[in-house]
């Protein structure tokens, strides 16, 4: 039937097929904006040197630095080096490869670089509708503007910069519907914590998640790409959220961004993305926002997370469990809060934006971050960074005694030596929790920027209420 | 890529569940250019302790796992990161297959496309293979078959032109090239 109900993501996915799939092959998707790294590139761009292709459309990609990128202020703008010999390699490669195929490069000293899942939002290039690709798992980030955003690997890097296209399955589709108005010191973070706890770690695996209901639709910009962001960690393809008038306010303007008639008429098409009512989804979950607390990961995936008041479960006989356990040094039963903490990062792809800037300074001003503890805060981008300086918010954060750094992915993953020391304890606003994520025997637990700031300042695992209500 | 058409191998059994892909290749090791050397590497943080030396206690480092070409793991093999380094490490580590009762959508694709057979198999399937590390199993892609030495034959899923490829060691950036007339033709009419 042609005019049957459709889903955002079905919208966006039909409008992109250069051909559809059949039993023998997939579809060829043809992808609207391409999003190059430093990490995952390399091994691409040498594969188009082998077979001496181009890069095929130049302006629909668009590379920066981020992974291995130093935070520190003299290696990004001169006076020492960058400390990891092999990390200024693979950044002097991608400039080598930007220049040598004449693809646009946001490089290690442009006011425009940062993480990749921030700076293409803020710039108004990620846009509804569009299908976004990254050689990246977390740019499902991207979908909170409506748009279909996925993470590929390095082979399907080489695809899209030599053809423009990847050839993909169609997943299916999985709505989340969160209603119910979040209580105070409960935010994105901690929903999307939740559901991954709902679902699992592969609840989401085949599947991309449209998140609807009320409590969505209240989430600014930033909130909905913390949500979407973290789709991934539910293993789920992709995470949309569908555009509505907060996503066109937050686009306009932007310097990337349709501007005069082509904004009007991209608005036109932009309004027809929403899912038609009646529309079908192969999996649907129900979420009471408004019985939601802050959350906080207890062990070695985000899936393993608990209300912040609550208890470490006990698993009596699964060995993985306690493993994990061990690994993070906790007892089955014993409560979260309370828990001593060494290191609390701030920044990364899911909670760098200003808006968890200002909730984690609004937290820590007229206070000092408890002796011992080491603080990093690392802007999500270089105009994330302006715009906290701006505001005094870095003022805030050196005063309470935490280090602001440049901008990038830092202690997220710890490529580039932002390292949480062997079996310290770091409260990470960040999006894994994996073993040895954030250095050799570091023991991360996963949390929002409120909880983060409030473990900071009493150094140990906090719930942020305490601190909002005195 | 390598074709593959069939493999017979001893297993590996690695019986965590959620094995994510900083665990087969940590990120300190992604600063490299290129795909070569990473399976020294692989599983590094489970493999060597803080000087580097070999942990006798893990499965990789034990006698009777060397030479193995299939490794079994518990459920979510893969999840986390899109980092293809991971594949890049498991085959040059010398692993052509890997078995789970559920393989991560990214880390799935990435092995695909280089040659690294992902096999999804039933509950029981997956308990007989972990309970019996080193059984001495075989693969046929062709008839997407996994043989166990109890004689039990067990199905699994391959999409269509995934097999075509890893059969006839076709890479899918030939196939899109060949379809530029109709890639330039959606860019005309969209």
């Amino acid at each position: 039937m042609a005019n049957a109900p459709k889903t955002m993501f079905e919208k966006v996915w039909d409008r992109h097929q250069v051909s559809a799939e059949t039993a023998d092959t997939p579809a060829i998707l043809y992808i609207d904006l391409h999003l190059v790294h430093e990490v995952t590139s390399p091994q691409a761009f040498a594969v188009l040197r082998e077979r001496g292709l181009p890069v095929r459309r130049t302006d629909l990609t668009l590379a920066t630095m981020d992974h291995s990128t130093p935070t520190r202020t003299e290696q990004v703008f001169g006076g020492a080096p960058i400390a990891i010999d092999s990390a200024a390699k693979q950044v002097r490669e991608l400039e080598t490869n930007c220049a040598a195929f004449g693809v646009e490069l946001l490089g290690l000293r442009s006011a425009q670089r940062g993480i990749v899942h921030i700076i293409g939002p803020e710039s108004g290039i990620t846009q509804p509708g569009k299908t976004v690709v990254c050689g990246d798992s977390h740019t499902s980030t991207h979908g909170a503007v409506g748009a279909l955003a996925f993470g590929i690997g390095t082979t399907e890097v080489g695809h899209v910069l030599a053809t423009q296209c990847l050839l993909q399955r169609k997943p299916r589709s999985f709505a989340i519907n969160v209603n119910g108005k979040l209580r105070a010191g409960v935010t994105a973070k901690d929903l999307i914590l939740a559901i991954i706890g709902k679902i699992g770690v592969s609840g989401g695996t085949g599947h991309v998640i449209e998140y609807r209901g009320d409590t969505i639709r209240a989430f600014d910009m930033d909130e909905r790409m913390t949500v979407c962001n973290m789709s991934i960690e539910a293993g789920a393809r992709a995470g949309m959220i569908a555009p509505d008038e907060m996503t066109y306010a937050y686009l306009h303007g932007r310097p990337r961004a349709p501007q005069g008639a082509d904004w009007e008429r991209a608005l036109e098409r932009w309004k027809q993305l929403p899912t038609d009512p009646g529309a079908r989804f192969d999996k649907e979950v129900n979420i009471d926002g408004a019985a939601l607390e802050p959350m906080i990961t207890y062990g070695t995936n985000p899936g393993m997370v608990v209300p912040i008041t609550g208890a470490i479960p006990v698993k009596k006989g699964d060995a993985v469990f306690e493993k994990s356990l061990a690994y993070m040094g906790l007892e089955a039963g014993a409560p979260i809060k309370g828990q001593s903490v060494n290191v609390v990062f701030l920044g990364s792809c899911t909670n760098g934006r200003l808006s968890d800037l200002r909730s984690a300074a609004g937290i820590l001003k007229g206070h000092k971050i408890a002796k011992g503890v080491q603080m990093l805060v690392v802007p999500g981008s270089q105009q994330v960074k302006k715009e906290a300086e701006a505001e005094g918010l870095h003022k805030v954060f050196i005063d309470a005694g935490a280090e602001w750094r440049e901008s990038g992915c830092s202690m997220c993953l710890g490529m580039n030596g932002d390292l949480v020391p062997k079996g310290q304890y770091s409260v990470s606003t960040s999006n894994r929790n994996f073993e040895g994520r954030q250095g050799v025997g570091a023991r991360t637990l996963l949390a929002s920027p409120l909880t983060a700031a409030a473990s900071a300042v009493c150094g140990r695992v906090t719930d942020p209420r305490e601190l909002m209500n005195g | 890529m390598e074709p593959i058409k069939t493999l017979r191998s001893r297993t590996v059994v690695l019986p965590n569940t959620n094995i994510d892909t900083d665990q087969i290749i940590p990120a300190r090791f992604l600063t490299t250019t290129t795909r070569d050397g990473l399976g020294r590497n692989l599983f590094a943080d489970w493999r060597y302790d803080a000087q580097g030396v070999a942990r006798p206690d893990f499965v990789l480092n034990r006698p009777e796992a060397q030479g193995c070409q299939i490794l079994v793991a518990g459920r979510n093999l893969g999840c986390g990161s899109s980092r293809e380094h991971a594949p890049w490490a498991l085959l040059d580590y010398g692993f052509r297959a890997v078995i789970s009762t559920e393989i991560a959508d990214i880390f799935r694709n990435n092995s695909l496309k280089n040659g690294l057979l992902p096999v999804v198999v039933d509950e029981g399937t997956s308990r007989w293979l972990q309970e019996n590390p080193g059984a001495e199993v075989s693969l046929d892609l062709e008839s997407s078959t996994l043989s166990l030495p109890t004689g039990a034959r067990v199905q699994f899923p391959m999409e269509a032109f995934s097999r075509y490829c890893l059969l006839n060691g076709v890479d899918e950036l030939g196939f899109l090239r060949g379809r530029m007339d109709q890639i330039k033709a959606y860019e005309q009419r969209a």
